[in-house]
């Protein structure tokens, strides 16, 4: 198939539509609405798939874990505000176990916040966002062609460890197009849904979907069965791109549409006869630490400059990977205003000690 | 050769739309297009700009904050985004709703009266497709035919009607340039 | 020996955690019975709240997914669209439905969603230890009202079927009771109506249920049968609201 322009928002509805994923709950807000009008464009044109707009994302997200539940490839997207409101439904979607893709399409918070691009969500993604001991496998696109190759993929992640996935892209990946050609993403050989409420048919005991362990030992042998099952994705399943580190004096560490940034600002230090590398984490959780320490022990390289549009989230799990071997510094715009190259390569200069 | 693109104009003007023309048209040469719209509150109505990016190269950030050519089609346009073009590049301004005059030495700049040419074809409404033939004609950044192209794929059946006159849009706009 | 008697297939055989005297263990029956006599056990996916029917998802013998609270309407929308020739019911008290998840069950009647709501309404909160709930009665004590419910400072009791009896796509709405014989009847008979119209795919159906708590009223259970009789009764009200059949 060529390559054709599409949106970031209706390329990551098609690829979930491509990936199997029949059943869509969401609720409108700004800047992922191309998500929910896609699908219910596309949803009454697909058998027995159905598209519902939800009273609320609480709602929204709660109709996903009744359709994960029931095994269904089941998706569900929002913005940060929304995301918030998600979180109670997330937790209790991986408590329970249960397979779905959540997109999370950034802007600027805390509150409502703005409705430009941001990556400020980044500890709500990785780090819990709602109550309990859990992790979501976060994937960070940078361009809409990931967006589409994640966004298939996510649906064999999600039923293979029984997970939630979060897809984080930002306001820039939503709203804009770039080429994209739709190509078959490798299948996982997936196990059978053995656990998903489909009826009994009186052919076996009854399955129940729950999250609910009254007795405190069962609780934290749930909790033990979670993360060995997290300690797989950490195994398995990390990805990071490395970009121009062969003998990089300053490594960046940025995702998303902020990767992208930085490497314009890599070819205009380069001109200039700094060598710059980036470490793109493509999965924020598992974090791709081991790639991080990795470039902290090379002698050629100085510094860290972790930028992120936020005050600062992702650079904390750069610091726990450098772990002290060499300085890490942040440069950060947020609230939706979008670092320039121009202004990453002055910090990098500033970092390394003044311009050449 | 990278051309950075902004362009800009009231809600309704197309600007968005010959933005997305130019990147299909780009894609279909072959060539690495970005795409990415100004969002939220100022496109039911406002102003609205596009960023569009074509280029040989891997697309980087698709955000333009210098401008090898800016395209203005209302006057908070130019007055906004006048000083994000580079030194050397191109302004192209529709001088039939801007009376201002560009006060940059430094570039290039084209005066292209499209409200008016385009009601003298019947339908001011392709005033945007007069914009984008001298665009094209001053910087071949694609190529008029694979623009032609785009617009007859857009175009189809009963629409079709419509594509002789996109294209003597275009090729008005491209004399203004000349 | 001839069988006199056989407890429905609907139930497993996992013990009831009630408190003596309680009607949640009559209404799990009610809806067991209707599932196994219609047949829609093999098929039936029900959904249990947060409250007291938490442990629900043991006791019947169907498939089940346990909500958060007062999200079941909305998992139950999850779980029909998934399987739309499922039956498919939520079990839920008034904490659950009529307070925090009065949006979901409003949403879920207004689209019509082909489930079914059992709503267990006794007038407080059972399981954290006896609240006030949305339908505590006025001058009503709870834990949260110790001088009783004010109306001035926490309105009146929401009248839950009344309020759906006025969403067109609520089809079959009714309210009934089980302090006594004859109502358990019409209880059941409500109960399976309300599936019935499921099956055909009509729209939503609701039973609102009256339902005791001697625990938290601090009553013996004969002396909740008549309480609920003389205090609940007259303010919500025993009957039909709603039955898209009838108004054919």
């Amino acid at each position: 198939m060529a390559k054709e322009l599409w949106k970031g928002n209706e390329a990551i509805a098609e690829a979930a539509i491509k990936a199997g994923c029949k059943f869509f709950f969401g609720y409108p807000i700004t800047p992922q609405n191309e998500i929910p009008e896609y699908m219910a464009m596309r949803m009454p044109q697909i058998e027995g798939a159905a598209f519902v707009q939800a009273e609320s994302e609480v709602a929204a997200i709660n109709m996903v874990y009744g359709g994960a539940g029931s095994g269904a490839r089941v998706m569900t997207s929002s913005s940060s505000p929304g995301i918030s409101l998600k979180q109670e439904g997330i937790t209790y979607i991986a408590g329970a176990e249960l397979p779905c893709v959540i997109v999370n399409i950034v802007r600027g918070g805390p509150g409502l916040g703005g409705i430009q691009p941001a990556q400020s969500d980044y500890f709500q993604a990785t780090k819990g966002g709602g109550h309990g001991d859990y992790r979501l496998l976060v994937l960070a696109p940078s361009s809409v062609q990931e967006a589409v190759d994640l966004t298939q993929e996510a649906f064999d992640m999600a039923d293979q460890y029984r997970n939630p996935v979060m897809i984080m892209g930002d306001g820039m990946i939503g709203q804009m197009m770039e080429p994209v050609e739709f190509t078959d993403v490798p299948k996982r050989n997936l196990p059978e849904k053995t656990w998903a409420t489909t009826g009994t048919k009186g052919k076996r005991e009854h399955n129940v979907i729950n999250s609910l362990f009254i007795d405190p030992a069962a609780c934290e042998k749930h909790n033990i069965h979670l993360f060995e099952k997290y300690a797989e994705m950490e195994k398995n399943e990390v990805r990071v791109e490395e970009y121009n580190m062969d003998g990089a004096e300053i490594v960046f560490v940025a995702y998303g549409t902020t990767a992208r940034i930085v490497k314009n600002a890599i070819a205009t230090l380069g001109k200039e006869g700094i060598k710059a590398g980036l470490i793109r984490p493509i999965t924020l959780w598992p974090y791709p630490s081991k790639t991080v320490e990795a470039a902290a022990a090379k002698a050629n390289v100085k510094a860290f400059l972790t930028v992120e549009m936020s005050m600062g989230q992702m650079v904390e799990d750069v610091r726990l990977a450098v772990n002290g071997a060499k300085p890490v510094h942040f440069y950060g715009r947020t609230g939706g205003m979008v670092p320039t190259p121009a202004a990453i390569v002055a910090e990098a200069k500033k970092v390394l000690g003044g311009a050449k | 050769m990278t051309h950075e693109i902004v362009m800009a104009g009231f809600g309704g003007q197309g600007v968005m739309a010959i933005g997305k023309i130019i990147a299909e048209a780009g894609l279909k040469e072959g060539k690495n297009v970005s795409w990415l719209p100004s969002y939220g509150p100022e496109m039911r109505g406002g102003t609205a700009s596009c960023n569009v990016i074509v280029s040989a190269d891997p697309v980087g950030s698709p955000i333009v904050t210098g401008a090898t050519e800016a395209i203005v089609l209302n006057r908070p346009s130019l007055d906004k985004f006048e000083k994000d073009v580079v030194p050397g590049g191109m302004l192209f301004i529709n001088s039939s709703l801007i009376d201002k005059k560009s006060t940059r030495d430094d570039i290039k700049v084209y005066y292209v009266p499209a409200n008016d040419i385009a009601n003298e074809l019947g339908n001011g409404k392709i005033a945007n497709m007069v914009m984008l033939g001298a665009y094209i004609a001053a910087t071949n950044a694609v190529s008029e035919d694979t623009i032609m192209e785009i617009v007859t794929e857009m175009f189809q059946g009963k629409k079709a009607s419509v594509i002789p006159l996109n294209k003597e849009a275009l090729a008005k706009g491209a004399e203004c340039v000349k | 020996m001839a069988v006199v008697f056989q407890k429905t297939k609907g139930l497993t055989d996992k013990q009831f955690h009630y408190c003596p005297g309680c009607t949640h263990g009559i209404i799990h029956r009610l809806v067991a019975e209707v599932l196994e006599e219609l047949g829609l056990l093999d098929d039936a996916i029900g959904v249990a709240p947060v409250g007291c029917a938490v442990f629900c998802y043991d006791y019947f013998s169907c498939d089940m997914q346990e909500a958060a609270h007062g999200r079941a309407p909305a998992v139950a929308t999850g779980i029909k669209r998934v399987n739309p020739k499922s039956a498919v019911f939520t079990y839920q008290g008034d904490g659950d439905l009529a307070s925090i998840g009065a949006a979901e069950i409003v949403h879920a009647s207004m689209r019509g969603e082909k489930f079914t709501t059992i709503f267990v309404n006794n007038a407080i909160y059972g399981m954290t230890g006896g609240q006030m709930a949305p339908t505590t009665l006025v001058g009503q004590k709870a834990t949260t009202a110790p001088y009783g419910r004010n109306e001035d400072l926490a309105g009146m009791p929401l009248r839950v079927s009344e309020m759906l009896a006025t969403i067109p796509k609520a089809v079959f709405v009714e309210r009934v009771s089980v302090h006594d014989i004859p109502n358990i009847n019409k209880a059941k008979k409500a109960i399976k109506k309300a599936f019935e119209i499921q099956m055909k795919g009509l729209g939503f159906t609701f039973v609102e249920i009256l339902s005791t708590c001697p625990t938290n009223w601090g009553k013996t259970p004969l002396e909740s049968l008549k309480w609920l009789q003389e205090n609940m009764i007259p303010y919500f009200p025993l009957g039909n609201f709603r039955n898209v059949e009838e108004v054919k």
